[in-house]
């Protein structure tokens, strides 16, 4: 099936409306929400703080573990049984992995940088508002940073490329590539690529290119959210 | 005495928490519904800085055998680990399992939905109701902001549409749950001498006892004691009417459902 | 040849661009790409001279020799004490450095330092593994007794204590409370409740408005319009320099 115009009317390479905020969960150390069309991520970060058990401590340099779950009434369709589920552990994983390359945790030996994700309300691209939450946070929790990162999915619905599919893209009835991708901001390396569909070499390059020029739009996003929380705080009350 | 304690009751004495609330004031209570557009039901709840989600999930399955004529009620809670440096990941651990057990009981035993209105076909179809509650944010009392977020996600709840034994999720009819009541839980404290009602986390660091009390219409449907400490019978009668008095403001707050 | 990207206290986050060319040097939260001098914490501009570095507005405490803290007994065993930081790495506290008298081998050491029991403690050494040694032997240093303990945002302290410790005494005087500012984030304060009270709120005030302009000022006017009092400005005494009386 062809795919000449986006099933909500947006322009392939344009995001769904994004919003996000710094600081939403007082007792962590840094948190974060960031929304995505319809899909919300919340993000709390603990640390560095005591790591046990021992034997996971790294001498050389801190930890991070990330622990992403989706909220039992947050799915579109039945609810959504409580627990780590494989999906949930690779998406931990993968999310760990796309925020590693830029933080330094070389000042905490032994220690550990907990990352929490949760989401209330979702409509795809799951992992990647996650991931853009999960960076907020951590600045917020004032974790050493290269840079930030952000992440969205891109991919191609039939001969279209395009960026943030959401959900009803996701099971559109004809050839369709979902492809998360993560991307540092200053010099667009990609922490983060998977590809769940079928594409052609051509179209993902494309994509990811998409994608990258795409972010620089998140990344003002996540910017805005860790100034404004600066800016609110204090003057008049 | 351990120092906090008795930081506490020095206030106390003078009728000062250690946010400047008098005893028997709640902080600022802040509900919000439909927080979860994918939810059938969902609500936010805030005493403060304390936060809590609730959301509410219908899915059709067989009455119990003991109660053929009846739909289901189930309730879940996460202490999620986002909201508190004390709380792990990991399965429900028995703070986690209390607190929705009571919960549960407030809303079951107040019967607060006419679980027979949920019925579709005696012994064989029902609606099911499954109520999760999350934490985001531990600022202290966690139990009632969690009671009054189920409450208010309840309250609105539409039921999806039903074709054949197929639930439309996300195609809701305008058919709200059938409620007949609002049950309110409100935990006391005791400290040295002294009462207080919505505890900060100090103070549920250094209480001796405690008795959430669930109440509707002048009766009590569902009661707790929490604490190493004891309670005298005086106590327990104090302790019961404060917790109506603070449920009748507390439902004041629950006005609409949108 | 270079140029300063940004202003002095303007709030950045990391990967952000401070400056461009090699004449400038990266200090404290910020690093070197190329030519180019990057920011690598949220924070506030600082430039001094050539030197650029980031006040952050976040993090937790960073242990480090010299500080004075508050730190909670966690554990107590036959030689001495662990102790709680406030950071991600507890503390000892040795026998031999823990009071001028002479503590018997094998005596009960809950006598001095009890579990829960929060000192005024000074960081001896910290070693790059992050072990760290306390000791509570000097001027100031000891037991709390009563008070209430609160926790600030340790990248704070500085302000709270202000210059010479001129910002914790006008609290001090305003409200009649003894205050013990920790490096490490904790505050213990002690008065009566209600002077407690506002000596508080003065402190989250300083917390949350630090980086904005006028705070003395700001300060000064909340604390005479809840305690009632005039405060003059004075300089803070000798000795209270780490806010330790």
């Amino acid at each position: 099936m062809a795919y000449p115009k986006r099933l909500d009317g947006r322009k392939f390479n344009e995001t769904r409306e994004i919003e996000a905020k710094a600081g939403v969960i007082k007792r962590a150390d840094g948190s974060a929400m960031f929304r995505i069309g319809k899909t919300v991520a919340y993000a709390a970060v603990y640390g560095p703080r005591n790591l046990y058990p021992k034997f996971l401590q790294n001498p050389r340099e801190g930890i991070v573990r990330v622990n992403y779950a989706m909220m039992p009434f947050s799915s579109k369709g039945e609810r959504v049984r409580p627990g780590p589920s494989r999906r949930s552990k690779e998406i931990s994983m993968v999310t760990e992995k796309a925020l590693l390359p830029v933080l330094h945790l070389e000042e905490f030996p032994n220690a550990v940088v907990d990352v929490f994700i949760e989401l209330p309300q979702t409509d795809a691209g799951t992992r990647c508002a996650g991931i853009c939450a999960a960076s907020i946070a951590l600045a917020d929790a004032g974790i050493p940073m290269k840079d930030l990162v952000a992440a969205v999915s891109v991919g191609r619905v039939d001969e279209q490329v395009l960026v943030d599919l959401n959900y009803d893209e996701e099971a559109f009835d004809g050839k369709v590539a979902d492809v998360p991708l993560a991307v540092v901001q200053r010099t667009g390396h990609i922490s983060l690529l998977q590809m769940d569909g079928e594409i052609e070499k051509g179209q993902l390059i494309n994509a990811i290119k998409l994608g990258q020029e795409t972010l620089k739009k998140v990344f003002e996003a996540q910017k805005k959210a860790l100034k404004e929380k600066y800016h609110t705080e204090g003057g008049e009350e | 005495m351990n120092r906090l304690k008795s930081q506490i009751i020095k206030g106390l004495e003078q009728s000062l928490r250690f946010d400047g609330r008098k005893p028997f004031d709640w902080r600022k209570i802040e509900v919000e519904y439909g927080i979860s557009k994918n939810a059938e039901g969902s609500a936010r709840v805030k005493f403060g800085d304390t936060e809590v989600f609730a959301g509410i999930k219908m899915s059709i399955g067989k009455p119990y055998p003991d109660r053929p004529e009846e739909g289901a009620l189930m309730v879940d809670a996460e202490l999620s680990p986002m909201s508190s440096p004390e709380f792990e990941t990991g399965p429900p651990d028995i703070k986690a399992i209390e607190l929705a057990r009571v919960v549960d009981r407030g809303i079951r035993e107040a019967k607060t939905i006419d679980m027979k209105k949920l019925c579709l076909e005696k012994g064989e179809k029902a609606w099911m109701i499954s109520i999760d509650v999350v934490t985001i944010n531990d600022a202290g009392n966690l139990l009632d902001a969690s009671s009054l977020a189920a409450l208010a996600a309840l309250k609105n709840t539409k039921i999806p549409r039903l074709e054949g034994n197929e639930v439309k999720y996300g195609e809701l009819t305008d058919e709200a749950l059938p409620l007949t009541k609002e049950p309110i839980a409100v935990t006391v404290l005791k400290i040295g001498n002294h009462f207080i009602v919505d505890p900060l986390v100090e103070e549920e660091e250094a209480f001796e006892a405690k008795l959430t009390v669930t109440t509707t219409d002048g009766i009590i449907c569902a009661m707790q004691k929490g604490g190493d400490g004891v309670l005298t019978v005086g106590d327990i009668e104090k302790m019961i009417d404060i917790g109506m008095k603070k449920a009748e403001e507390i439902r004041k707050h629950l006005k609409g459902s949108k | 040849m270079g140029e300063i990207l940004v202003k002095n206290k303007d709030i950045v986050v990391p990967g952000e661009e401070l400056a461009s060319g090699m004449d400038f040097l990266p200090s404290f939260g910020t690093y070197r790409d190329k030519d180019k001098i990057l920011a690598s914490r949220l924070g506030l501009v600082s430039i001094d001279g050539k030197i650029i570095r980031i006040i952050p507005l976040s993090g937790k405490y960073n242990p480090r020799r010299g500080d004075t803290i508050i730190g909670k007994i966690e554990d107590v065993s036959y030689s001495g004490w662990r102790v709680d930081t406030n950071s991600a790495y507890p503390a000892m506290l040795s026998m031999k450095d823990a009071t001028s008298e002479f503590i018997q081998r094998g005596s009960d050491l809950t006598q001095y330092f009890d579990l829960d029991d929060y000192v005024v403690a000074k960081i001896i050494n910290v070693t790059s593994q992050k072990l760290i040694d306390l000791t509570t032997r000097g001027p100031g240093l000891r037991k709390l007794t009563g008070g209430r303990v609160i926790e600030v945002n340790t990248n704070k302290v500085p302000r709270i204590i202000g210059k010479q410790g001129s910002m914790v005494h006008m609290i001090k005087q305003a409200t009649d409370c003894k205050i013990v500012v920790g490096q490490n984030g904790l505050l213990w304060i002690l008065g009566e409740p209600k002077s407690e009270l506002i000596a508080i709120e003065a402190i989250r005030k300083i917390e949350n408005e630090s980086h904005l302009s006028g705070l003395t000022e700001r300060i000064k006017d909340f604390l005479e319009k809840a305690t009632g009092r005039k405060i003059e400005e004075k300089m803070a005494e000798k000795g209270e320099q780490n806010g330790l009386s």
